[in-house]
């Protein structure tokens, strides 16, 4: 079982935070990689909030491949970023040769495009990308977007840590939300694509879990979306769901549990909103989920959310002091990085919340 | 040397041989009276007694049962006949040499008749081949059948996708704009599709109960289609019929009836079951023998007494678009567009089309796929057609759902498939792969039948339910042998089977850590066999 984190600050935060937050969970997991996702980025990044970042691992060809098809689209690159590489023989990790963080303005044709096209075209242009790297797996590319950065490795979070110098803090890299993982996938193969958080148009997700409705799940998000590929693992469905239904669909994000995990039907009887809620559970049958999980999400806006399966089968806890509010699987990690809280303010959301932490960090609780 | 007349029918050309012991009959013809066939007979046989050649030889006349030699009244086997006899003296044997079938055709010209089921063999069934495989054990718990909650229900009626519901905002909530198709959630096996005719007023009415029952006292939704033949007045005028499919096919049997009712039913029909064809024997018309005909059968069809034959296909129509706008629309109308309509086919090498054509239908008033595989059964039919036509359901269900998954519709149109179910004995496993395949849900009929007594098999016993004559009351109208069959007990049987199988369905879908039905969910299931894997895709396990 994998543990998972996702914190929210007022203030900018170094990602060794996210190391120290799941280091004491590590019984939990197989120490088999480490992946972490930062959003509203502060440090050296802070400069071009609008403008997107392309964060990839690739080899030499990989990475020259993939900064000719962005110059071939018009994008221009306004600053560049690699994190410093301490190669230490004893390292457990498999690092791929190159690790680039850029972030490009957009091609002049776009000047004067609205929000939504310029976010077309970073979605076409991260689809493009993959698919020319995976043609000879020369790279992965992990997001393309603005105030986004993402890094995800295989080998021990510690090593891992150590090889990218995250242990150290700085000023350079730092957001404001960042969500980690410190496992990679284990049921299926262990591929960088497959661990946690996953990043899709905005939406970030990351879970604790498994879902045992994946073939149903990924047989029906297939058809509906362009950007729905890989499902290395089955948690890409939670994103996937989520996507639809808030930024396709335009639901409010209340209807992702109802969606995810719809109220047996004694309870929707019983309700008001019977009707919708019977229309929601027909239509989007195949987007139910099954199994345990614990989904944190992050949403376009920056607000932070989790659900859990109907039958709250994997841990989660949630903690808060004055300047930052602290999702994860389990409270001691929380103690480690925020020993003085007050306790008696830990939430342990039940299986029919929705947590909602808002950007004045505000910590909303909506029963299903 | 003595002449024989070889063309007439012998004993030994018979399907069954009564097997009598004398020594043990106490001559209470209990035998001759039960066998509604009239194959056995009481007679006089002449023994001679052996002596020692001094005296002449003496002969005396014993009582024995004999077996008639007839087309119309040989042994069936049913085995009426063991039952009754208080000292185990008879019994019927199947005859390996049987060639009643040829004999039969080359004396009467005519192609032979049967009810029941075809002659399969089902060691081979697909179904069989197949296991749930892909058990939860640790990184997702299995769940406890027996303290965990779990939800079989099923939609049936037209499901659109999410981006045609058409919601719109409402203080941050949604909210329906415009009409929807009726959806109903029901439980995921239905049951009947046999109507007031080919079983008896007294089967039907068990069903009718065992229905009512399920769902006023157990909680389970379940649905029973009524079959082509009508439907009782007072129950269409009753808040029951809430519970029943009405189904409509070619010969539009009873609907004349059920029209006129229409304005005094106080409930709406669960559903509307168009039935195009049958899996037992596809493209071929439904058949009630004449002397099945019974005065109430007559008075709910409207019919004189006579040979019942529904024509092959439904008159008029001559194309699925046809169908769609015209049957499907008025039945649609007739009920306000309040109940589902939905279509019952035999399993064909063509369903996949059939589904596709409706599935694109632009007025969404399809609500309902239902795919009858060959091993279904039936009140009468051509043994050719029986025995030889037909497709199996399980790989044609797995179709129409990859089908659907293909072009990202799945569940749009709600697909139960049915023919042959728990053949083999374990009618929930069947239906749990099914659902697992694509199936919404599961239809059976001729597994009620024998939950409430018939005698027949898949290897040729009875199966003469189109004679009239069914020896256990089901598939009768004769007022004495409707009376073998109790309402009451068959009712009660139908209901305990249906408490198993919800039970056992959970059974199955704990290990898989399923609280609701996992339909499409495929990677759940196994196969020893590699062509099934590759033909259903699933997983080959050896």
């Amino acid at each position: 079982m994998c543990r998972i984190g996702a914190i929210k600050s007022k203030k900018y935060l170094h990602p060794s935070i996210a190391l120290k937050l799941m280091r004491s969970q590590q019984k939990g997991h197989d120490n088999s990689g480490f992946a972490f996702v930062m959003q509203d980025l502060g440090g050296i990044f802070n400069a071009h909030k609008d403008l997107p970042t392309l964060s990839l691992a690739a080899t030499v060809e990989g990475t020259r491949r993939a900064e000719d098809i962005l110059h071939d689209l018009g994008f221009t690159r306004v600053l560049q970023w690699a994190p410093e590489i301490n190669h230490q023989k004893s390292l457990k990790i498999e690092p791929m040769p190159n690790y680039v963080f850029e972030t490009f303005q957009y091609p002049k044709s776009h000047k004067y495009a609205t929000q939504e096209e310029k976010e077309e075209l970073l979605i076409d242009t991260a689809l493009l990308l993959r698919k020319e790297l995976e043609k000879d797996n020369s790279g992965y590319v992990y997001s393309f977007w603005p105030d986004v950065l993402t890094l995800k490795e295989i080998g021990s979070p510690k090593d891992i840590g150590t090889y990218f110098g995250l242990w150290e803090e700085n000023e350079e890299l730092c957001a404001k939300v960042i969500t980690a993982q410190c496992r990679q996938n284990t049921n299926y193969d262990i591929v960088r694509y497959a661990a946690h958080p996953f990043f899709l148009d905005g939406y970030t997700i990351l879970a604790n879990g498994e879902n045992t409705f994946f073939e149903k799940n990924r047989d029906y998000q297939r058809s509906l979306y362009k950007g729905y590929i890989g499902f290395e693992s089955d948690s890409q469905c939670f994103l996937y769901t989520l996507h639809y239904i808030n930024k396709i669909l335009k639901w409010p994000i209340q209807y992702y549990k109802h969606t995810i995990t719809p109220l047996p039907f004694e309870e929707i009887e019983a309700r008001q909103d019977k009707d919708i809620l019977l229309r929601i559970k027909a239509s989007l049958s195949h987007l139910e989920i099954n199994g345990p999980n614990t989904i944190f999400g992050v949403l376009p806006n920056g607000e932070m959310l989790c659900v859990c399966d109907s039958k709250k089968l994997r841990p989660v806890v949630i903690g808060q002091d004055d300047d930052t509010v602290i999702m994860t699987s389990e409270v001691t990690g929380i103690n480690d990085i925020m020993p003085g809280r007050d306790i008696a303010k830990d939430i342990y959301p039940n299986e029919k919340e929705t947590i909602i932490v808002k950007n004045d960090l505000t910590v909303e609780r909506w029963k299903q | 040397m003595e002449a024989v007349n070889i063309t007439n029918l012998n004993l030994d050309d018979l399907p069954w041989i009564i097997e009598y012991d004398e020594s043990k009959c106490i001559q209470c013809g209990k035998c001759t009276a039960v066998c509604s066939f009239g194959a056995i007979k009481p007679d006089v046989e002449t023994r001679r007694e052996l002596s020692n050649g001094l005296k002449k030889p003496s002969f005396h006349k014993v009582l024995v049962i004999k077996q008639k030699v007839s087309y119309t009244h040989h042994c069936r086997g049913c085995g009426m006949c063991s039952r009754v006899c208080p000292n185990g003296a008879i019994k019927a044997v199947r005859n390996p040499n049987d060639r009643y079938s040829v004999r039969y055709r080359a004396a009467k010209a005519e192609s032979l008749k049967k009810g029941g089921r075809s002659n399969l063999n089902t060691e081979g069934r697909t179904l069989d081949k197949i296991k749930i495989g892909r058990i939860s054990q640790m990184t997702d718990p299995s769940l406890d059948a027996a303290r965990h909650k779990f939800e079989l229900r099923t939609p049936f009626g037209r499901i659109l996708s999410a981006e045609k519901l058409n919601l719109h905002l409402e203080n941050n909530n949604m909210e329906l704009s415009t009409k929807l198709p009726p959806n109903r959630w029901i439980y995921p096996i239905l049951m009947g599709d046999m109507s007031i005719g080919a079983v008896s007023w007294r089967m039907w009415e068990a069903m009718a109960i065992a229905t009512a029952y399920l769902n006023e006292v157990m909680g389970l939704p379940v649905r029973m289609c009524t079959g082509e033949g009508g439907i009782p007045i007072r129950l269409l005028k009753s808040k029951y019929v809430k519970y029943m499919i009405l189904q409509i096919a070619s010969g539009h049997f009873g609907w004349n009836r059920i029209i006129q009712s229409m304005p005094d039913m106080i409930e709406d029909p669960a559903g509307i079951l168009i039935k195009i064809g049958q899996g037992a024997k596809p493209g071929d018309g439904g058949l009630l023998m004449a002397s099945k005909v019974a005065k109430y059968v007559q008075e709910i069809r409207g019919v004189p007494k006579a040979d019942l034959l529904s024509p092959p296909t439904h008159q008029g129509l001559y194309s699925i678009e046809e169908s769609v706008q015209k049957m499907f629309l008025s039945m649609n109308a007739a009920f306000n567009f309040k109940v589902p309509v939905a279509i019952k086919v035999a399993a064909s090498v063509t369903s996949v089309s059939v589904y596709n054509n409706l599935l694109r239908d632009p007025y969404n008033i399809v609500g309902g796929f239902f795919i009858d595989g060959l091993a279904g059964g039936t009140g009468a039919a051509h043994e050719i057609s029986l025995d030889h036509t037909g497709h199996p359901i399980t790989s044609k269900l797995r179709d129409c759902y990859l089908a659907a998954v293909h072009q990202g519709r799945q569940g749009e149109i709600p697909l139960f498939a049915g023919g042959g179910l728990g053949q083999t004995g374990s009618f929930a496993a069947d239906a749990f792969k099914l659902i697992c395949l694509g199936a919404n849900g599961v239809f059976t009929g001729r597994l009620l039948l024998e939950i409430a007594g018939c005698v027949g098999n898949d290897t040729g016993k009875c199966n003469s339910c189109n004679t009239g004559l069914c020896p256990a009351g089901i598939a009768t109208q004769d007022l004495c042998l409707t009376k073998r069959l109790d309402i009451d007990s068959a009712a009660q049987n139908i209901v305990n089977y249906f408490i198993a199988t919800d039970m056992e369905l959970k059974k199955l879908m704990g290990p898989i850590g399923n609280s609701t039905l996992p339909i499409g969910r495929s990677d759940a299931l196994i196969t020893v066999d590699k062509h099934i894997s590759n033909r259903l895709d699933i997983q080959y396990a050896c």
